[in-house]
């Protein structure tokens, strides 16, 4: 269909074949009988929903599960990838969708670590390796540079290095667009198209349609792990862009897809078109400023940034983004917000009033909510209920508690209330709040912070991980919230998802924000991957 | 593709209904009935290979532990353990470890021993017993102070804190009882004996003192909080995820001090209900391991105190029965801790398959799987 026909001049058999692949957990069916052929020089695209099976598919190649039922076939040999080192023995390597990469080292470092037999390390091998994989990839790489100091797409790079330093037939990229700008997406198709000319076999996950039809040559679809639609090369390409469209949509939801949302909605939601802003009402700059950092700075911690220097101002009824790599302090800012973290230096006022010393109960109090982004581990109490989980932050508080005990009429009237007003699916409101699925979860968590009056509710990585579904609903809350006059923080790793609702964009790195970008132009996705790529050394400029 | 288990929750759920309410009631009961059956059928292959009879052995246990006046005895241990297990459950529930139990429990003593002769003499008996009480309850949760603020303020492993503040504990009390609180009239090591007359009270017709009363009411009155106050809530919340704590805007340093000293306390209780109803006096290098009795059983009990009632009287029988029995089979006495200590062993057993189960996994552990499984892949790869 594009440029990369030349994957016709290698062999058409299979490099890797599954077969009636199966896996079962508790109480889900993952995978159910998937039979795939990845082919040489071939981009294979996996396209699915969230929970469709892709990853399932995809740890099962790399050695991280072994399939119930059905087999995996290498060179047309029957084979069993025991464990992730095998899988790499196979020549089967993965960049995953989260950064592996240690940011306190260097590449190289970085790049030695996997490598296993002997007891020093054998620094110059492993620079002319570097070279080798650069040279194939068409990319240069620094060795000696610091993993933190790279760009996203640089980092992602250096990742593939990774997976392929012992000499990779396939490539596995789990995801690899969301964050990217759309330079570094065109960096990164460059490289896949290399490779695969050198006869490499490469698996292109993602959910955004519109990468699958330009970097695929065979799309596969997974839905509710089944292998609902294949296409192949030859196929895809007869087809325009408009007709793979329809195909693949009605492939990925079937009948549910005029549940999600209208058609435009679902063309947004599966990337089939490029994000724009959605929001029409925008803040203007003589709101009430409701939220103010002034020169805040968190402490760091070994894996994560916090924030250094951060100043914001945040107005009502205005959407702020925060782009950035994940773990260069969103946490942090999020945190640091909630009350959650202590600021070492610098202020946080709320309407104006210094709120630095103030607990996360008090800040609460006054109308500030934090949507975590940790929803199983931080956001809920997996074992206690959904009304007591939909109430958690009013505990001892009237009408819900009376001198201490629960009222239980009150909460579960609340409960009953919100579970209906945010459509939660559960068996009852006294289920386990763990039960749900993780979309559920999140309309539990926006449940609870968006009752009892907030005026600023920061999300952290709102839709990350969920069903499209869930994703457009979890969006319109987001713009209804700032059109009805709350003020937002919004961190994602979704460029998409920020393009579509902030009204500024900021870009933090190394936890400082250093730069802003207006979102009044199609061109601001371009202009935040440029803050993003020229991010590393550059001073930090106040928003 | 982090953990499957957590993606697999977005995932779509299987046609089945998974559990019916009857296998959940079946499982508890299997969890926590379980370990008792098969400890003391391993107890009785232990009886016959080292020669006893079983049969004789347990129906002493139960013809003293139950029957004539047994069960009055039995009753009047309950009395100390029941409180000692509220103060367990109260700090385990905030998935916190007080493991300094033994010398809360003697400091405790050790204070009411010490100076409840010296209260009787000088004011009417029931302000001696109150003040006594107050003052062996705040000895138990005096010891859990430290350990509590270190790691309410610098997150000290209290573990670590609370064993070793227990190895000093310990200590105090015998200096206690060999120093200021020896009875002058003996050379033996231990403190003034009080006169039956000054102990506290029986319920009439028995031979059970009041103790039980004070213990069943403080017991009580901690389960309602913790399982009907907006107090026993975020108890839960904190001790579910100490993540969710803060987010939630739970004062976790506060938390760990309430909990702690509530531990301490209601051991330190326990303690001076014991002295002022049972014992009397404290004799120095004696620990009665309470702590190390009922502490299975709290676990078996799930951490809640309702549930761990049945099981307190059960040891409570053991203990009574048992040390009698010991005597009529030729038994040594520390025979019932082993029992105890076979209840533990299949407790951990029963818990481990049940995890295993509720996450769909293999009960084999992953390296002998593989030495299994290994076997067969060799021929397929072959």
């Amino acid at each position: 269909m594009n440029a990369r026909s030349a994957a016709a001049t290698h062999s058409n058999t299979p490099v890797v074949s599954m077969r009636h692949v199966g896996k079962v957990f508790p109480g889900v069916i993952a995978n159910d009988d998937i039979t795939l052929d990845i082919r040489p020089g071939r981009v294979h695209c996996l396209l699915g929903e969230n929970g469709a099976g892709k990853s399932t598919l995809i740890s099962i190649l790399a050695g991280m599960q072994q399939p119930d039922t059905g087999w995996i076939e290498i060179d047309g040999q029957k084979v069993n990838i025991s464990s992730p080192r095998s899988a790499m023995d196979y020549g089967i390597g993965v960049v995953y969708q989260h950064s592996t990469l240690i940011s306190t080292m260097t590449v190289l470092e970085n790049l030695m670590l996997g490598v296993t037999g002997g007891a020093f390390l054998n620094r110059e091998s492993a620079r002319s390796r570097l070279t080798e994989i650069s040279a194939m990839l068409g990319v240069e790489i620094d060795p000696d540079a610091e993993a933190a100091d790279l760009a996203l797409g640089q980092q992602q790079q250096v990742e593939i290095a990774k997976a392929m330093w012992k000499g990779s037939r396939v490539l596995i990229l789990d995801e690899p667009t969301s964050m990217l700008a759309p330079q570094a997406i065109a960096d990164l198709d460059a490289s896949v198209e290399r490779l695969t000319k050198d006869g490499i076999a490469v698996i292109f996950i993602t959910h955004k349609l519109r990468e699958a039809y330009s970097m695929g040559d065979e799309v596969s679809v997974l839905r509710r792990g089944r292998l609902i639609a294949s296409i192949d090369a030859e196929t895809l390409e007869g087809l325009s862009e408009e007709k793979f469209t329809n195909a693949v949509l009605a492939a990925m939801f079937g009948d549910d897809i005029s549940a999600i949302g209208d058609r435009n909605d679902v063309e947004l939601l599966s990337g089939a078109k490029v994000a724009t802003k959605v929001r029409t009402k925008s803040s203007r700059s003589d709101e009430k400023l409701v939220l103010h950092l002034a020169d805040v700075t968190t402490p760091s911690t070994p894996t994560e940034f916090g924030v250094s220097n951060v100043s914001l101002k945040l107005r009502a009824g205005e959407v702020i983004g925060v782009a950035g790599i994940d773990g260069h302090g969103q946490s942090a800012l999020a945190e640091v917000v909630a009350g959650q973290v202590r600021a070492t230096s610098g202020s946080v006022f709320l309407d104006g009033d210094d709120v630095t010393k103030l607990g996360v109960r008090a800040r609460q109090e006054l109308g500030l909510r934090y949507v975590t982004d940790d929803r199983l581990h931080e956001g809920i109490v997996t074992d206690l209920s959904v009304a007591l989980n939909l109430l958690l932050k009013q505990i001892g508080k009237l009408p819900y508690w009376k001198r201490g005990q629960i009222s239980k009429p009150d909460v579960d009237a609340e409960a009953t209330r919100l579970v209906e007003a945010f459509e939660i699916r559960t068996p009852s409101i006294h289920a386990r709040a763990g039960a749900l699925s993780g979309g559920n979860i999140q309309k539990l968590l926006l449940a609870r912070e968006l009752s009892h009056q907030p005026t600023v509710v920061v999300f952290n990585k709102p839709t990350y991980g969920l069903d499209l579904k869930t994703v457009n609903r979890v969006r319109k809350i987001v713009k209804d919230f700032a059109e009805q006059g709350g003020a937002v923080l919004l961190i994602s790793t979704d460029l998409d998802e920020l393009v579509e609702l902030s009204d500024r964009v900021a870009i933090i790195s190394r936890g400082r924000l250093v730069g802003e970008v207006e979102n009044n132009s199609p061109d601001t996705a371009r202009q935040v991957g440029e803050f993003m790529v020229g991010s590393a050394h550059s001073e930090g400029n106040h928003v | 593709m982090s953990n499957p288990i957590s993606d697999a929750t977005g995932m779509i759920p299987l046609p089945s209904d998974g559990q019916s309410k009857l296998s959940k009631v079946m499982e508890t009961l299997v969890r926590t009935i379980l370990p008792v059956v098969l400890a003391l059928l391993t107890s009785v292959v232990v009886l016959i290979v080292i020669g006893k009879d079983p049969w004789f052995f347990y129906s002493e246990v139960f013809r003293y532990g139950v029957m004539g006046n047994g069960w009055q005895q039995t009753i009047r241990l309950m009395a100390p353990l029941l409180l000692y297990s509220a103060g367990l459950i109260v700090v385990f529930r905030g998935k916190l470890w007080n493991l300094g139990y033994d010398a809360q429990y003697l400091l405790g003593s050790v204070v009411v021993a010490g100076f409840s002769p010296m209260l009787i003499e000088v004011m009417p008996l029931w302000a001696a017993f109150t003040v006594s009480l107050i003052m062996g309850t705040a000895a138990g949760a005096a010891w859990t102070l430290l350990p509590a603020a270190l790691k309410a303020r610098y997150g000290t492993n209290e573990i670590i804190t609370t064993l070793m503040m227990s190895f000093i504990g310990i200590g105090i009390s015998n200096m206690l009882v060999r120093g200021p609180f020896q009875n002058p009239d003996i050379h033996v090591p231990q403190t003034r004996v009080l006169p039956v007359a000054d102990m506290f009270p029986q319920i009439p017709g028995t031979r059970i003192h009041i103790g039980i009363i004070i213990s069943v009411v403080v017991v009580l009155i901690i389960h309602l909080l913790l399982t009907r106050t907006s107090f026993g809530l975020r108890l839960d919340v904190f001790g579910s995820s100490p993540k969710t704590a803060l987010h939630v805007g739970i004062n976790s340093p506060q938390m760990i001090l309430i909990l702690f000293i509530l531990s301490g306390a209601l051991i330190g209780l326990a303690a001076s209900v014991d002295m002022l109803g049972y014992q009397g006096n404290l004799r120095a290098n004696i620990n009665p391991g309470y702590g190390a009795a009922v502490l299975p059983f709290v676990f078996l009990g799930r951490l809640n105190i309702l549930t761990t009632i049945p099981f307190v009287a059960f040891y409570c029988i053991l203990d009574t029965g048992g040390r009698l029995a010991s005597l009529d089979s030729g038994l040594d006495t520390h025979f019932l801790m082993i029992v105890i200590a076979l209840i533990l062993v299949f407790m951990s057993v029963i818990e481990y398959f049940g995890v295993k189960k509720d996450l769909g996994q293999s009960y084999l552990p992953p390296g002998l799987r593989r030495a299994v499984t290994g076997l067969f892949d060799r021929g397929a790869r072959a």
